[in-house]
């Protein structure tokens, strides 16, 4: 095992969840190559072989649509996550790429102080590590199929 | 009528109040799941494509009982309870699936597609000990079957033997819309549920509301996707609980919202990547935007070139599945598909658009604890449920309450 890509891997996920944690969304897409792909589905969804996304996203500015959509059109109650994460698997890549798969699980705590495991899941990236490790493709697979009221900040 | 119920009485200014009771009477569920889930009403099941061949199954609610849907060997649509004769048991625990007879886990008693109990284990005994009298008569406790219709790719059952045939049910202008939209055979894209912390009723009203929907959805107005000044209509059922929002694509660049300084219209906001918004008139008639609703909880949603069913699954008296299936064509060629993904971030919990009325139902469900007795304002429109051009009006909001109250005999 390449421990070095297994921390680089790591600490890329980690600065990621901390960002959004940290309501630092403007700095969420940053995370992602410019034609970065991302995507939120269910396992069951993945399990059918089935295409639907909840959000999906191909490039940076797609994202940072969201991202400003989120500051400025949707109507939503104040709220944010921590995300715990696990330790990522990584798979041998191609193009200096590498796959990762990072289970995670996320706690959404509402401006009224209520709490609840919002979702848990499975990260399936392929990382750019050339130069500033980014992600080519980012796949959020949530363990449920459904989610509480609205999935509106990032996974 | 129970006596709690009886002692409810509806606002005498009628359609244009709603008593907010309603949304929080716990002995009401009940009485609802039964005189108006299981009563004379339709109820989306699945689409067919969910049953791609023979020998077939998926599960799905009426109301919140439990149903299977089949397809048996023969092709045919079947749905029943999903409730075992003998002690009462899930027989499917699985969505979805292939079988050629369904089999309860508890005591392995057996069904036929159909939903007729076929074989019962030990029924004899072992050795001539044990096993049911000669005279018993289990089959008489089989689960329930529901009348089955399938239109245009749709199926739906209904409980009550009486339930007028499912066309005159709907109404032949929601034929008309359901048949433009289920254009070609569908393929499954995919789906998700919603998990709104409101009364189902609740969910339904602000699917009726064609007022809201540019006005809470900044999205939708920014981007004149939907606007009230959007040339359009909305058709409502001659029992009230069916109907029809529309508004055309065409962009006719009014500027009312500016003037109204209305926060939904955002000028001077843009898009970075707007190929988010790329869309085609698939119908060829440029409407841009057909919701339509079945009473009591059915949902048929064309956004542009985003297509989904969504049903509902009542779970108490203030919480509600919301199961969105979405979906295209077996005609879509890759980048109409792509296109279809792509226009899926405008729905469900994540939807640019429709994220916010999972929260805006809870706020009301919220917003009415401690006013039982107080009501709700439906005047928008005026006071009746007609069909109309314009949009800036409740009348489908009250066409539900016109179908509700007859269902339940307020």
């Amino acid at each position: 095992m390449d421990i070095e890509q297994q921390l680089r891997v790591q600490d890329l996920n980690a600065r990621y969840v901390e960002a959004i944690d940290d309501d630092r969304l403007e700095a969420w897409p940053d995370f992602f190559v410019e034609d970065g792909r991302y995507r939120v589905t269910t396992a069951e969804n993945v399990a059918q072989n089935l295409p639907l996304s909840m959000m999906y996203a191909t490039s940076r500015a797609m994202l940072r649509d969201r991202v400003k959509a989120l500051r400025q059109a949707n109507v939503y109650e104040a709220q944010r996550y921590r995300h715990i994460i696990g330790a990522p698997r990584i798979a041998v890549g191609e193009g200096g790429m590498v796959g990762a798969r990072t289970p995670f699980a996320v706690v959404r705590i509402m401006h009224t102080g209520e709490m609840m495991i919002f979702a848990t899941g499975c990260y399936e990236d392929r990382v750019a590590l050339g130069g500033e490790p980014r992600f080519a493709e980012k796949t959020v697979i949530l363990d449920s199929r459904a989610v509480d009221t609205l999935l509106a900040i990032p996974l | 009528m129970n006596v709690h119920a009886a002692a409810r009485q509806w606002p005498a200014e009628g359609l244009t109040r709603v008593p907010y009771w309603i949304y929080s009477d716990h002995h009401l569920y009940d009485e609802e799941m039964a005189r108006i889930f299981r009563g004379r009403t339709w109820h989306f099941l699945c689409l067919e494509a969910e049953l791609p061949k023979p020998n077939t199954f998926r599960t799905s609610h009426l109301g919140d009982m439990p149903v299977v849907v089949t397809r048996d060997k023969d092709g045919a649509v079947h749905a029943f309870e999903n409730r075992c004769a003998h002690r009462g048991s899930l027989l499917c625990l699985k969505e979805r699936g292939e079988a050629k007879e369904i089999v309860c886990c508890y005591h392995n008693w057996t069904y036929d597609l159909k939903g007729n109990l076929a074989g019962i284990a030990f029924r004899r005994g072992i050795a001539g000990k044990g096993g049911m009298a000669p005279d018993a008569k289990p089959e008489s406790h089989a689960p329930r079957k529901l009348k089955v219709e399938v239109l245009a790719g749709l199926v739906f059952g209904a409980m009550d033997e009486d339930s007028p045939p499912l066309e005159a049910y709907l109404g032949s202008e929601i034929v008309a819309r359901i048949r433009r939209v289920m254009r070609a055979p569908v393929k499954v894209l995919g789906g998700y549920s919603q998990m709104l912390p409101s009364n189902w009723k609740l969910y339904m009203e602000n699917v009726k509301d064609s007022y809201h929907a540019s006005l809470l959805h900044t999205f939708f107005t920014t981007f004149r996707l939907n606007r009230l000044s959007q040339y359009g209509g909305l058709v409502v059922s001659e029992a009230g609980g069916n109907h029809i929002s529309f508004s055309m694509a065409a962009d006719v660049a009014g500027k009312e919202y500016e003037q109204a300084g209305l926060r939904a219209a955002q000028e001077g906001y843009t898009l970075e990547a707007p190929e988010l918004l790329e869309s085609v008139d698939e119908f060829g008639d440029g409407i841009g935007l057909q919701i339509l609703s079945v009473f009591p909880g059915f949902v048929l949603q064309q956004i542009r070139n985003s297509l989904a069913v969504r049903r509902i699954i009542p779970q108490g008296i203030d919480k509600t599945e919301l199961v969105w299936t979405v979906f295209g064509f077996t005609t879509d060629d890759e980048s109409m598909t792509e296109l279809r993904l792509r226009q899926a971030n405008l729905i469900g919990p994540s939807g640019f658009i429709s994220m916010e009325d999972g929260a805006a139902t809870g706020f009301v469900q919220r917003g009415v604890r401690g006013a039982r007795d107080e009501v709700s304002v439906v005047e928008m429109g005026g006071s009746g449920t007609a069909s109309e051009e314009s949009r800036v009006s409740e009348a489908a909001v009250r066409g539900f309450w016109k179908s509700y109250r007859q269902y339940m005999g307020f």
